[in-house]
């Protein structure tokens, strides 16, 4: 049992000031442009909450959203089954363990951009592998600079290259420590491959899958470098995500009111559907 | 047992096929490149190479983002380690609610945070310094050492504490000398984290350094625009990032998998 002790804040100190300096003096930054106008010259006007009306009636922030969710449900929905698939395949022990962790952690090590500018030269259309492979082998045309359909593939299938892995290795941790025993029992109760996975396995993974889930998403609503890098938001707007939105208002037309409004209902939407998802996963364990 | 082996083999080869293609293209001359598909470099050069090594903006940027990242990994576990002991072992009033809010500063877009940051650190004058850098990813890396720490020590018996103080150990002393290499595995882990997510971020470190500190990966993006395409240069430069990472994972690697479960399984 944990023992009441106040002075454990003397331990917590360090970690608070530090990450208070990092959060709270921008935060406040963000939300006094957001309830202000400018024009230059330090001088500023009030302007309640206008930009936030602004915002949430522009077509364009409705359109941005509304890539970025399908963006997140497309990495959940393909990455996380592939994930758990992969794990539940991988053997459980042996000299092959160590190394295809490895090799499977590799892309997560990558610098983002590095990352966006792999992929780029990677799919050039007749100098690119996979850019060759389609267009002058399979003779499908492919060219992801002006097929929106093409772009969003691309970019998915980055993303699924560059975190599937993260779900490998959270599942595998949640499988090897499963005991023997319990494969064992199952097996003189004949039980079926689906049952093992869903009366024995599956239980025993839902704490990492939880967080696997809630980092995929947190990280995937928040990508910003590696599309941008790949495909600049384009062709269009069609891979316009909401972070490259926001710089692209923030830095390029430097519009602080707007683009500050706009980080506080991102950053609200990202803790409320964080939010959720933690309190609809954490639930059933009262069951 | 033999086919099933076929999907984590397929699932690598497809995980290795992007990085096969950038190493393959780094030894390339661009004249090649551009030319047409090789599977192999037809004309094996390592003049990609050797601008990298002896052009000075290109290999400080390695070092520059090298000095960042480990002082960013110092930083944040070395802070980490009390709060994380803090919050395994004892309660203390707003306990939950802090911990909380340590991992929502993991959900904050790093768009939304590039120029307060900017102006902050331009501010106190910090901005282009090594420091600025490692303490502003300590936004992100500090709740994550802290949650795997924590994981790590709640599985350490609390006994272990209490025989300690009656053998009349003071608390650094025990913290040290035995609570320390208790835990080891998760320090290992942690500072793998840290340094995992400060090397691979790009879009702070770029907004807050601008000659002095450039991370590498910053020098990509402005030589790929400056010099025109040249795409063997840009190969070789993603192919040297991808080292120091590998040689990190090589390791940890009989923790990764542990570390992965962020010691809560």
């Amino acid at each position: 049992m944990k023992t009441e002790n106040p002075k454990a804040w003397f331990f917590v100190l360090p970690v608070l000031l530090l990450v208070a300096f990092n959060a709270l003096v921008p935060i406040m930054t963000v939300v006094n442009y957001s309830v202000q106008e400018t024009f230059g010259n330090n001088v500023f006007f009030w302007q309640g909450l206008d930009w936030f009306e602004q915002i949430l009636r522009s077509e364009r922030f409705h359109a941005a959203l509304g890539r970025q969710f399908l963006f997140t449900f497309l990495i959940l929905i393909i990455e996380v089954p592939l994930g758990v698939i992969i794990a539940l395949s991988m053997p459980r022990k042996g000299m092959w363990v160590p190394v295809c962790l490895v090799l499977m952690a590799l892309p997560m090590l990558i610098p983002w951009n590095v990352v966006g500018a792999m992929w780029n030269i990677f799919t050039l259309p007749n100098i690119g592998l996979l850019g060759y492979f389609l267009n002058d082998v399979l003779g499908i045309s492919y060219d992801m600079t002006q097929d929106p359909f093409a772009a969003w593939v691309t970019i998915i299938t980055m993303d699924v290259w560059h975190w599937t892995s993260l779900v490998v290795l959270l599942s595998y941790a949640g499988l090897v420590s499963i005991p023997d025993a319990y494969y064992q029992a199952a097996k003189i109760d004949g039980a079926s491959p689906w049952k093992v996975f869903r009366y024995i396995q599956l239980p025993k993974m839902k704490t990492v899958l939880t967080i696997a889930i809630l980092l995929r998403f947190m990280d995937s609503f928040n990508i910003y470098t590696e599309p941008f890098v790949l495909t600049g938001g384009g062709p269009g707007n069609s891979t316009t995500l909401l972070s490259i939105d926001l710089v692209k208002i923030a830095l390029g037309q430097f519009d602080l009111g707007p683009a500050a409004a706009m980080s506080l209902i991102y950053f609200a939407i990202t803790l409320l559907v964080s939010w959720l998802f933690y309190t609809l996963m954490t639930k059933d364990d009262g069951q | 047992m033999k086919k099933r082996s076929l999907i984590p083999i397929l699932y690598i080869a497809f995980l290795m096929l992007p990085i096969y293609w950038l190493v393959a293209m780094s030894f390339k001359t661009t004249n090649e490149i551009l030319s047409g598909f090789s599977l192999f470099p037809q004309t094996f050069t390592l003049d990609n190479y050797k601008v990298i090594f002896t052009d000075p903006s290109w290999y400080w940027g390695y070092i520059n983002s090298i000095i960042y990242v480990s002082l960013n990994t110092v930083i944040s576990v070395a802070v980490a380690l009390p709060a994380a002991y803090a919050f395994s072992r004892y309660r203390f009033l707003g306990d939950k609610q802090l911990f909380f809010w340590l991992l929502t500063n993991r959900m904050a877009p790093a768009a939304v945070f590039a120029l307060p940051f900017f102006q902050l650190y331009s501010s106190v004058g910090l901005f282009d310094t090594h420091l600025a850098v490692a303490l502003a990813h300590c936004l992100f890396n500090i709740p994550l050492a802290v949650w795997i720490l924590e994981g790590f020590m709640g599985g350490v018996p609390k006994e272990l504490d209490e025989t300690a103080y009656v053998d009349g150990y003071s608390f650094p002393r025990f913290f040290v000398t035995i609570f320390l290499p208790t835990i080891k595995a998760g320090v290992g882990v942690a500072a793998f984290f840290c340094f995992m997510f400060s090397w691979v971020e790009l879009l702070l470190a770029k907004t807050l350094t601008a000659v002095q500190a450039k991370p590498i990966a910053a020098e990509m993006t402005k030589t790929a625009s400056s010099a025109g395409y040249e795409l063997g240069l840009l190969a070789a430069a993603g192919t040297l990032t991808i080292i120091p990472g590998a040689i990190v994972i090589y390791f940890v690697r009989n923790y990764i998998a542990k570390g992965f479960a962020l010691g809560r399984v």
